[in-house]
């Protein structure tokens, strides 16, 4: 193995000193966890990439791909890293076929940037993302981080349709293609949805687009209980209408959402500062499809009984919906002291989601709730500025919270926490008989285990 | 001709007889033939063939068949259109047919845990008077298991809108092939860690059996509405397949069939397609009212743009189901033109549509073959069907020279081999048209992973002739063994 005094120099050889970092400072930028690389380099293209993972299987190094570097707080720390690969360099539109409504992107092209291309074409990408203006395609995929669209649209695996990576052998290989409909071979390009960078280097994905809707509209309405705000949210699930968005907030986070709103100069709905629990509603189609959801939400609310009702349109619209789709950067950024987690459950009772909050306010946290489409909830635990030992608080309502979980059948994975409290709450549940197939994957892809070891979970 | 020794298969039907029974268990070449064939070309007949009722005994038979060192295969219907579910090798092979069970339907959540060898029409019938369905439509979704599906990743005409079957699978069993039972994936879907149900579904049983399958439930939309558009010319109704997609237009089902082959369809089901048009549209749009309303206006708009010679949209259930039977049945209707056919399932962008029918037709009369087209227009996946004769002298031969090239045309327009047959044992030779040593050598590595010594359905996927190292080896060594 190489001597870290010398890896920036051999990699500057491979790459051009441009194209290497090694300063201290810059390298704080790039841990994951407090872990810090040795080196990070910048490649300008996926031939270099492959060098890069080339030289790293040789030397006996250990790699991390990294985009936006918004999302590196998901995982654990890694079990070694020694190399960043900075991939903002590979960021072009490759293919874009309107036509044909497919594309490909660069791994390291934003989200921002990729929608803005489709955009001119009256089209869109169902990845409406946290951290939005700042995260890559590639990061967005390998976090499995979850898209405001997806209870409509589905998630990534809905319309992911192919991709390019450099394997753990260091070879650029593909899978999938750019056509919509494709069964040759094994679909490999689904297992880096969430794989947190531990099987490959991803250089390009393809996509399936989809066209705007002409209009949209959204309300928020706010309830008097959560029974009343959860009974509400069934009849709209169970009603057939196609709403884009559908979520529910519990009464704090209804407030950090306004106080963000009012932070920018914008104006927040009034059911924000109701205290109470929030249903957000929001769908998109053309006029008379909007009329008429319009309409029969309209009979659906009356006969909940919320407390306020407000239609959102406009500027308020857009940027309620901004919000929800930046939610889980609005629960992370600034709050060190923030555990969330996301809860896999088809329908949290009342019950239980009194019992989750119960369990955060008895040790003097904060619980909030964000119930999301397709049984996906995120709770958050914030331990506040005055908390002494917050970490310790927090690791022990987490591990209680994931205890009232998983008796309800409930899977999660913690997105948010600090490296102490990761050290001392499992990240995932316990470990299913496929966990070994997982491994098995895992050393398939990455023989040498060069790529983000550990991160995803002990021993992939 | 017998691969396996007396010996062995002697000794193993022993067993299998004594572990399932004797009406479970098959041996004589006369059943063995009804296994030997699915709606492919190609054939291979299993030595034995065994119809386990549990999981546990999939995973001893599996155990069984290891410890003679017999190759297996999993088969449901036998309605594959690529040789998946055929014995390649001899030996084993696993029937589903009787693990028919739905085990529980859980309309709340949506879900549907079934047996793999429910029939995939059969969940829909289950639940449909409640308000539900199961998306996923193959042709052959009468008589197609569920089992089958997921180990081909099937589509069918409405996975346009909705998706192939990976988009409605949520948690799969699985026997391992050293006879483990393991649980993937989650009843609510987005379990944590790797998604391995995206890797299994479409594996065609090379890494697993299935042998229990969680599906997601759909809601039926309020408004069906389903439009039939007659053209005299190919060109026309392949260019408005172009312009719907280009205009973000996405109808449930967009299925196209050429003039020739409706004929065929019309003696046979007389579902009132026109005998005397160059090629119809089948058109489908779904959700609310309003919605339907203003899809099919503009489908009309794009109809008539493009020289339909007529728009009709259909009046009633009756008329709709009729027009869909005949798009369903449309293969076998075929069996009026010539005594056999072969089955293509390339996929192409849809903005390369008009040429690569073009393409079609120049290459049937290159080869003096008459090509139908029943296909999926509106997802880009074509279905030329080369009619040959096997009396012939040479026709089969030709025809399969006539796929080829048509197959490789799908690829250089950027298109692939397969959209929703699955690569099998037909198109294994083609897969270097799409993938490099390195992409074959990850799919072997992952393949290994699960199955490293091939005695889960060999000879599958992978090609034979070059371009595949050691599974390349292994599995010609276990062919040479057995033929």
């Amino acid at each position: 193995m190489i001597a870290t005094a010398t890896l920036a120099p051999r990699l500057e050889e491979l790459l051009g000193s441009a194209n290497v970092v090694s300063t201290p400072e810059e390298l704080r930028r790039y841990a994951v966890d407090g872990v810090v690389p040795s080196a990070i380099t910048k490649p300008g293209s996926a031939t270099e990439v492959a060098e890069i993972v080339r030289f790293a299987i040789a030397e006996k190094l250990c790699v991390i791909p990294t985009g936006g570097r918004t999302k590196l707080g998901i995982g654990r720390p890694p079990d070694r890293y020694d190399i960043a690969i900075d991939m903002t360099g590979l960021n072009q539109l490759a293919h874009y076929d309107p036509g044909d409504l497919t594309l490909s992107a660069d791994a390291g092209m934003t989200v921002h940037a990729l929608q803005e291309a489709v955009a001119a074409n009256g089209q869109f990408l169902p990845l409406a993302l946290p951290f939005f203006s700042e995260t890559t395609i590639g990061g967005s995929i390998a976090s499995g981080i979850d898209s405001v669209y997806r209870r409509l649209l589905g998630s990534a695996r809905d319309f992911l349709i192919g991709a390019e990576f450099v394997d753990g052998k260091g070879a650029s290989c593909k899978s999938g293609g750019r056509v919509v409909k494709n069964v040759t071979g094994y679909d490999l390009h689904k297992l880096f949805i969430g794989s947190l960078g531990t099987l490959a280097v991803i250089t390009r994905l393809n996509f399936r687009t989809y066209t705007w809707p002409e209009t949209s509209a959204s309300q928020i309405a706010s309830f008097a209980s959560v029974e009343n705000a959860l009974a509400f949210r069934s009849i709209l699930e169970t009603s057939g209408l196609p709403f884009f968005n559908l979520e529910v907030l519990s009464p704090g986070l209804t407030a950090a959402f306004a106080k963000n709103l009012r932070t920018k100069n914008a104006s927040a709905p009034s059911a924000f500062d109701s205290g109470s629990w929030v249903v957000y509603v929001g769908w998109a189609g053309n006029p008379s499809v909007v009329r008429r959801i319009q309409n029969d939400l309209e009979v659906f609310t009356l006969t909940c009984a919320p407390t306020q009702v407000e239609a959102l349109g406009g500027a308020l619209n857009s940027d309620v919906h901004v919000l929800f789709r930046e939610a889980f950067a609005l629960l992370c950024v600034g709050s060190p002291d923030t555990v969330v987690l996301r809860i896999v459950h088809p329908r949290l009772s009342p019950e239980i989601l009194r019992n989750l909050s119960d369990t955060a306010s008895k040790e003097g946290l904060t619980g909030h709730v964000l119930l999301r489409p397709v049984g996906v909830t995120y709770f958050a635990l914030c331990a506040g500025g005055g908390v002494v030992n917050a970490n310790d608080q927090l690791a022990r309502v987490a591990n209680a919270a994931i205890s009232l979980l998983t008796k309800t059948g409930a899977t999660y994975t913690i997105l948010q926490a600090s490296t102490p409290v990761k050290a001392s709450v499992p990240l995932w549940g316990p470990r299913g008989t496929d966990f070994a197939l997982m491994q098995s994957v895992k050393r398939a892809f990455d023989p040498g285990n060069t790529f983000a070891p550990g991160r995803l979970a002990e021993g992939l | 001709m017998s691969q396996l020794s007396a010996a062995i298969k002697s000794s193993l039907l022993a067993e299998l007889r004594g572990l399932l029974g004797p009406d479970n268990v098959l041996c004589e070449r006369a059943d063995l033939i009804l296994y030997e064939f699915d709606g492919s070309v190609v054939k291979g007949q299993p030595e034995i063939v065994a119809f386990p009722h549990t999981t546990e005994e999939v995973s001893r038979i599996v155990k069984l068949a290891n410890r003679f060192q017999v190759p297996i295969v999993g088969r449901g219907a036998g309605t594959g259109l690529s040789g998946g579910a055929l014995a390649r090798s001899g030996g084993l092979m696993i029937v589903f047919a009787r693990m028919n069970r739905i085990l529980e339907i859980d309309l709340e959540n949506r879900r549907a845990v079934v047996q793999p060898g429910v029939v995939n029409l059969d969940i829909t019938k289950a639940v449909e008077q409640a308000g539900f369905y199961y998306a996923p439509d193959p042709s052959s979704q009468k008589s197609c298991t569920i089992g089958g599906n997921v180990s081909e990743n099937s589509g069918g005409p409405h996975t346009l809108a909705y998706g192939i079957t990976t988009n409605h699978v949520t948690a799969l069993e699985l026997v391992l092939p050293n006879g483990e039972i393991v649980r993937i994936g989650s009843k609510q879907g987005d379990a944590p860690g790797y998604d391995l149900c995206g890797l299994f579904v479409g594996s065609e049983g090379t890494l697993a059996l299935v042998t229990e399958i969680t599906v997601k439930l759909s809601r039926k939309a309020e408004a069906v509405k389903t439009l039939l558009a007659i053209y005299d010319t190919v060109e026309d109704a392949s260019q408005t397949v172009v312009e719907i997609t280009a205009r973000g237009i996405t109808p449930a089902a967009c299925e196209m069939i050429d003039g020739w082959t409706l004929v065929a369809i019309e003696d046979y089901i007389h579902a009132g397609f026109p005998r005397d048009s160059a090629a119809i549209l089948l058109l489908e749009v779904e959700g609310l009212r309003e919605a339907a309303a203003e899809q099919v206006t503009a489908i009309e708009d794009v109809c008539n743009l493009h020289h339909a010679r007529e728009v009709r949209i259909a009046k009633d259930d009756r008329e709709r189901d009729l027009l869909w039977k005949g798009r369903k049945n449309a293969f076998g209707a075929m069996g009026r033109l010539a005594p056999a056919n072969y089955v293509l399932d390339g996929v192409i962008p849809r903005s390369k549509l008009p040429q690569a029918l073009r393409k079609i037709q120049d290459v049937g009369q290159r080869y003096g073959l008459g090509i139908g087209n029943i296909f999926h227009a509106g997802d880009g996946n074509l279905h030329p069907l080369v009619l040959y004769d096997p009396r012939k002298p040479h026709d089969f031969e030709t025809a399969i020279k006539a796929a080829e090239e048509i197959i490789r045309y799908c690829v250089e327009l950027g298109g692939t081999l397969t959209g929703e047959h699955g690569v099998g044992m037909e198109k294994s030779e083609l897969m270097p048209l799409l993938f490099s040593d390195a992409d074959f050598d990850l799919m072997r590595r992952i393949h290994d992973a699960f199955n490293p010594d091939s005695s889960l359905n060999p000879g599958k996927i992978f090609p034979l002739s070059k371009g595949c190292g050691e599974i390349r080896a292994r599995q010609k060594t276990q062919l040479e063994v057995h033929s």
